[in-house]
């Protein structure tokens, strides 16, 4: 897609997004949700090989952390403007529309996935694995697993990001409206909630035993964290960041969680880790958000912003349109990644699942990633330009990443 | 660039293994480890004898007359005899279906009483894994687990889940590996990464673990090669090599 039409697409909604806060709509934020989304979608295709170029291999925090973070952002961005504008009740509703959304999709790539582990129950007779085909028992009562399924009790592996989006869509209402005038207050109050599920061991049941994947009372920090730099909090903490040493006490955290990282694929190189900081960072609680993962993602954003300015040039050339266009159209095409990610594993199962494949797979899923946004970005085009179209008055959040 | 570099020497690495002909190969670094087994070293070279027992779960076994005989607790007995000719050596399995870590740790203290192994290979995992156990508890049985057989002053060995290529996206394993590496890690023990070596066998090509028909003997030649690959880390991390006397010329 030439430059020329996403300038003049930037252009349009330019006036639309310009929140009251903030100098008007941030490339990178889709920049970033939209590399968030290539990765996530490597990392669940299992066995992948292209997933060793993720960042997970090489620190602390993974896509995830990037995804919440952006999504914090842009729904702060989109529903805080909303909130001034038409009141609180119209912003809730609004949210609460998108939460159905997201619950939606969730319940319709459920559906796949029971498609998916019927089949391989059906045809799967290897007396190697009679143990692992006990996981197929829950198909024994479909109706119990279907019911927990909708109440998001049970969820499938590679499925526990959404319904985190949900809750965390849930309980921001309150949160923005608070954001609004207290934002620090805001901010403490999430702090608040994050200790103080660390502390009581606060989380939401699973079925058939344990707990959320993403404990929501958890992830809710980075959440509400985005969102508070997007409501001005970014600004006040520009000093910080333009400071030199903010800047190397980041690489220097990066390079120890790189060095940390090492040890996992390398066991020999585990009896250089002193036993003391074992005992210190171990265990690394992602379904808690870990206080390291947290400080490494803030690490990596730190880094990330001073290198790439917002007025960086190829944020608006051909080079990064692609990642670009599938961060703003992040529900559907991280919808669309969780079901490719089925496909490449299955694949894998029934072509090959030698290293060509898995090179292939994850080449062409991203390439239809890309695709599918671009046709998202002209069916939008499409719409706004047809004559009579009415303008539309519910907020385009699509262009901030978080639609409504 | 540098993001990349690990991940083209893996290529670089697999395709070389690619050339080498399959024959339970397992790259070094899954079997070589700091950590000792001093009982075992301890009972072969002072009573010439050693008592291993395996607990574990439905993957420690296979179905069938043949099963327990090909299982890999008993590759790993018919291996070790015939490395350690002057020693008498028996493995006992202890396979608890369908337990998690939890209800095998609960039992550990009477199997050591019953059995008086003086090393015990501990399988687990699997059934945590499917059952979404909390990583917390996973962990905390672990520990308990090994705290047990360390006060009794039995080494351990512990022991990871099969890799199961076709109900990878049903099953996600990962968190509870990683648990299990950290723990042992924690306790000093050697973890046998089944999970990483058959891994390395479907990469290779030594096996086709995607095989969905009833082959009994794909099953039996994977228990095979596990029980050698274990009787390999037993004979290092105890030292056992040194201690058998050299055949007479």
């Amino acid at each position: 897609m030439p430059e020329v039409e996403l300038g003049e697409a930037a252009r349009k909604i330019a006036p639309v997004q310009a929140p009251a806060v903030s100098r008007g709509r941030d490339l990178r934020l889709d920049l970033f949700r939209g590399i968030a989304l290539w990765l996530i979608f490597l990392d669940h295709i299992p066995s992948n090989i292209v997933a060793w170029i993720t960042i997970r291999n090489y620190g602390f925090s993974d896509a995830t952390e990037i995804f919440v973070f952006v999504s914090g952002y842009t729904a702060a961005f989109v529903y805080g403007k909303q909130m001034r504008e038409r009141g609180f009740i119209v912003a809730s509703a609004q949210l609460l529309r998108r939460a159905w959304q997201i619950y939606v999709a969730h319940v319709f790539l459920f559906a796949i996935y029971l498609a998916e582990i019927i089949y391989v129950a059906t045809r799967f007779e290897n007396p190697l694995y009679a143990e692992e085909m006990n996981i197929l028992d829950f198909l024994k009562q479909p109706d119990v697993t279907i019911i927990q399924a909708l109440l998001l009790k049970f969820k499938p592996a590679n499925m526990d990001v959404l319904p985190l989006y949900i809750i965390l869509l849930l309980l921001f209402p309150p949160t923005l409206w608070l954001l609004q005038w207290r934002s620090t207050l805001a901010l403490g109050a999430s702090v608040l909630l994050y200790v103080l599920t660390w502390h009581f061991n606060w989380n939401l049941p699973s079925y058939p035993s344990g707990h959320w994947f993403f404990n929501p009372f958890a992830w809710q920090l980075l959440f509400v964290f985005g969102a508070w730099c997007a409501m001005g909090g970014a600004e006040r903490l520009s000093a910080v960041l333009r400071s030199r040493v903010t800047l190397a006490v980041a690489f220097a955290y990066l390079v120890f969680a790189f060095c940390i990282s090492f040890t996992w694929y390398v066991p020999y190189a585990g009896q250089f880790v002193p036993k003391w900081l074992e005992e210190v960072i171990y265990p690394i609680d992602k379904t808690n958000l870990d206080v390291l993962r947290f400080a490494h993602f803030i690490a990596l954003a730190v880094v990330a912003v001073r290198f790439i300015p917002q007025d960086w040039p190829p944020l608006n050339s051909r080079t990064l349109w692609a990642p670009i266009i599938c961060g703003q159209h992040s529900l559907e095409i991280f919808c669309l990644g969780v079901f490719l990610s089925f496909a490449a594993h299955f694949a894998m199962t029934e072509i090959s699942g030698a290293f060509w494949m898995q090179i292939t797979a994850s080449a062409l899923g991203i390439l239809i990633m890309i695709a599918a946004a671009w046709l998202l970005t002209w069916y939008k085009g499409a719409e706004g330009r047809s004559a009579g179209a009415r303008p539309k008055k519910t907020p385009d959040a699509d262009l901030a990443g978080g639609e409504v | 660039m540098r993001l990349f570099a690990p991940a083209l020497a893996f290529l670089f690495w697999s395709a070389m293994a690619l050339a080498e002909p399959p024959n339970c190969e397992i790259p070094g670094y899954f079997l070589e480890g700091q950590y000792e087994l001093k009982r075992v070293n301890a009972s072969v070279s002072q009573h010439r004898q050693l008592t291993i027992a395996v607990l574990g779960t439905g993957s420690s076994i296979l179905a069938g007359p043949e099963g327990p005989r090909s299982a890999y607790p008993a590759r790993l007995e018919a291996v070790l005899k015939k490395r350690l000719p002057s020693v008498s050596v028996k493995v006992v399995t202890l396979v608890r279906s369908r337990e998690t870590a939890e209800d095998l740790a609960a039992g550990m203290s009477k199997l050591l009483v019953d059995q008086k192994p003086d090393l015990m290979i501990w399988q687990c995992g699997t059934v945590d894994a499917m059952r979404h156990i909390d990583l917390d508890e996973f962990r905390d049985a672990l520990s308990k687990g090994l705290e047990t057989l360390h006060k009794s002053g039995v080494d351990a060995i512990l022991m990871n889940m099969q890799y199961s290529p076709r109900t990878e996206t049903i099953v996600a394993l990962g968190p509870y590996a990683d648990v299990m590496r950290v723990v042992a890690q924690q306790h000093e023990v050697p973890l046998f990464d089944r999970l990483g070596i058959m891994h390395h066998w479907s990469d290779t090509g030594e096996f086709d673990l995607y095989v969905t028909g009833n082959d009994n003997v794909l099953a039996a030649k994977v228990h095979d090669c596990l029980g050698r690959g274990l009787a390999t880390m037993v004979m290092d991390a105890a030292h056992l090599g040194e201690l058998e006397p050299k055949p007479a010329q």
